[in-house]
């Protein structure tokens, strides 16, 4: 017998009664969202800025390396053309669009449709993410509702730089992934 | 070693204990006022459990549902009976790769399957990639906690660790530095890998999808830049929809650490152009723990920590004197189930107090499977309740009427006990400092005058 079948065999033998599968209520709050998102980056140790301020600090920093997939703003991109996701370990910024985000916890929903590479929001050393100012949720169970539909291979939710509090509790951002992460909402 | 044996050797450096209790209080704070901020946080509670309940009662038909889809999705799936298995599986691969160092992001699972000294003895590398288990890999230890796997140890130790290990400058205890050194140390390794294995948090079986939880980026890191992604699951990660996990994303950070959500969620549905994702099953004993009926509900666990971080014994004896993969009041009703024998002191490292069981995201009742253990254990082992650790306790273990009592005399003590009782000799786990605020109601109150309620 496979490992496969016998796994199956022995929890058939139990004959459990099935209980019934929960429905999810919609918990609907009425807090203001985009507030609410705000407050939530900014407890994730992210920033939320405006397009203006972005784009100083873009020109200001002198940046060599950036990489802009965004459909929503314009920022020039200083690499002609990526085969494969190593050539990106001196990335400086990456500015991608995000689908939405959720005002609970700052969550923004990002899938392959929006980056070439999986690694890219991983791999650069800051991380601009744009998104359509009425696109924010109230909680996650919106959040899943509205992607019900979608067909991705790889969804992400990211709601934060990259962090770690594993040294005594000390909470240090920028860990493996980005060491910073800017939201601008348009 | 008998848990309280163990436990007397980490209560030796007396400061260290003492920081150890507070910090891990502290996150309990934190996660307090974390689900404070979420007026349904009571009724995710009861959603989540009762969607493992429904999980548990149709297992074969999920895994099933889940295989299906996965396999569609382009996962190839695997099934492996126990640790073995799983772990011959995660060899086969790494060798069809030709793979001598490997990647790998937090995972219970393969401690517990002790994967790291198995690939270790068949040539391969393995290097773990959360800094707290880098840490703790450095040291040759296993992690003394399931989210915070290197909270026994201080910033000195690290520091000194890294001089050796990473050349840091000697004596700088920066944690920020330290960081930075092990980001440079470990990002050449991500450069490098050809596979990566990663847990698992939760499989999807409406989707055939799963999802995995960090807050440093480091399972990403890992698997976006291999070509190979190993992904290891026990069975109970399942749930049934993808909507639950609106349920389980919102209770399990805010368990945790006090976080409203991980800073990274990654939902694997396929693998990128070119690459393979494998994920193995596992049982591993699960179907056992599913057999018996007291003890079923464990299977619940999301493995979040928070019934570690509140527990008085946890916080004052440290993971390590458990001696098992997941310590704390969970590991102690999980551990039994495997070795009974091994584990048989881990049932009685409780106060019974009933806050872990409180803070339990899934509702499991944990105290009172304690209990149960230790009737079982009596019950296999009469002389056991006699020895001379448990004599002070056995008159308490032997009647289920006066384990009611003592929880809640626990409850009432607690708050006034007199130093001299609580740093007495004989309390190993009272040696270091004043108890923690005892918890207002125990589950079994709670449940007695909810159901009076409802009544
Ligand atoms: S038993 Fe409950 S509180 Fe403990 S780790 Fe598991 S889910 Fe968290």
């Amino acid at each position: 017998m496979s490992s496969k079948q016998e796994i199956l065999e022995k929890i058939r033998h139990l004959r459990l009664d099935q209980t019934e599968l929960p429905t999810i209520p919609e918990f609907k709050n009425s807090l203001n969202t985009e507030e609410e998102f705000k407050a939530s980056i900014e407890a994730n140790k992210g920033e939320v800025i405006s397009q203006e301020k972005l784009m100083s600090w873009i020109s200001e920093s002198g940046f060599q390396n950036t990489l802009s997939f965004s459909q929503l703003i314009n920022v020039n991109t200083s690499y002609t053309k990526i085969e494969d996701a190593h050539e990106l370990d001196q990335l400086q910024v990456a500015i991608i669009d995000g689908q939405f985000g959720v005002g609970e916890n700052g969550a923004i929903w990002i899938t392959n449709d929006q980056v070439p590479f999986r690694a890219i929001p991983f791999i650069t050393e800051h991380l601009v993410i744009v998104i359509p100012k009425n696109e924010i949720v109230p909680t996650m169970h919106q959040a899943y509702i509205k992607t019900s539909n979608q067909t991705y291979s790889f969804g992400l939710f990211i709601a934060g730089p990259s962090k770690t509090a594993d040294i005594e509790q000390s909470l240090v951002i920028g860990a493996h992934g980005a060491k910073s992460l800017r939201v601008v909402l348009v | 070693m008998s848990h309280s044996i163990a436990s007397t050797d980490f209560l030796k450096n007396e400061e260290h204990a003492k920081w150890h209790d507070e910090t891990l209080w502290m996150i309990r704070e934190k996660r307090d006022l974390a689900s404070q901020k979420v007026p349904e946080w009571e009724n995710l509670r009861t959603l989540a459990s009762s969607i493992k309940e429904h999980v548990l009662s149709n297992l074969d038909h999920l895994l099933l549902e889940f295989e299906a889809n996965a396999t569609k999705n382009g996962i190839q799936v695997h099934w492996a009976k126990d640790a073995q298995e799983h772990n011959q599986f995660v060899l086969d691969i790494l060798k069809k790769q030709s793979c001598a160092q490997v990647v790998k992001s937090k995972s219970i699972l393969t401690e517990e399957c002790h994967l790291n000294p198995f690939l270790e003895k068949n040539g391969i590398e393995v290097i773990d990639t959360d800094l707290g288990e880098r840490i703790v890999q450095f040291l040759h230890q296993p992690p003394s906690h399931i989210v915070l796997p290197a909270i026994h140890l201080k910033k000195r130790d690290i520091s000194e660790l890294f001089h050796q290990k990473l050349q840091t400058e000697k004596g700088n205890e920066d944690p920020y530095y330290l960081t930075q050194a092990a980001r440079n140390h470990l990002r050449e390794k991500f450069l490098k890998a050809k596979v990566a294995i990663t847990g698992v948090n939760f499989g999807i079986a409406e989707t055939g999808e799963f999802v995995v939880c960090t807050n440093e980026g480091n399972a990403d890191m890992g698997v976006h830049l291999a070509d190979v992604h190993i992904a290891c699951m026990g069975i109970e990660k399942l749930i049934p929809r993808r909507n639950d996990l609106g349920v389980f994303l919102r209770l399990l950070a805010r368990s945790a650490t006090g976080q409203a959500i991980t800073n990274y969620t990654s939902h694997f549905r396929g693998p990128e152009k070119g690459k393979q994702i494998h994920l193995i099953l596992v049982d591993n004993g699960r179907t056992e723990q599913l057999g018996r009926e007291k003890f079923r509900n464990s299977l619940k666990c999301i493995r979040c920590g928070a019934c570690m971080n509140t527990c008085p014994i946890y916080r004052r004896s440290g993971g390590f004197s458990y001696q098992s993969t997941v310590p704390g009041p969970i590991g102690s009703i999980l551990s039994p189930g495997l070795d009974l024998k091994k584990y048989s002191s881990l049932p009685f490292a409780s106060t019974l107090c009933g806050s872990c069981t409180d803070v339990c995201p899934v509702k499991i009742n944990i105290h009172e499977q304690l209990y149960e253990w230790r009737q079982e254990i009596t019950k296999a082992n009469p002389n056991y309740a006699e020895s001379l650790s448990m004599k002070l306790a056995s008159g308490i273990f032997k009647s289920p009427l006066a384990y009611r009592i003592s929880g809640f005399l626990m409850r009432k003590l607690i708050i006034n006990l007199p130093d001299s009782l609580l740093y007495n000799p004989w309390n190993v786990w009272g040696k270091g400092r004043k108890l923690p605020k005892a918890p207002q109601e125990s589950f079994r109150n709670w449940y007695l005058n909810h159901r009076k309620d409802e009544q």
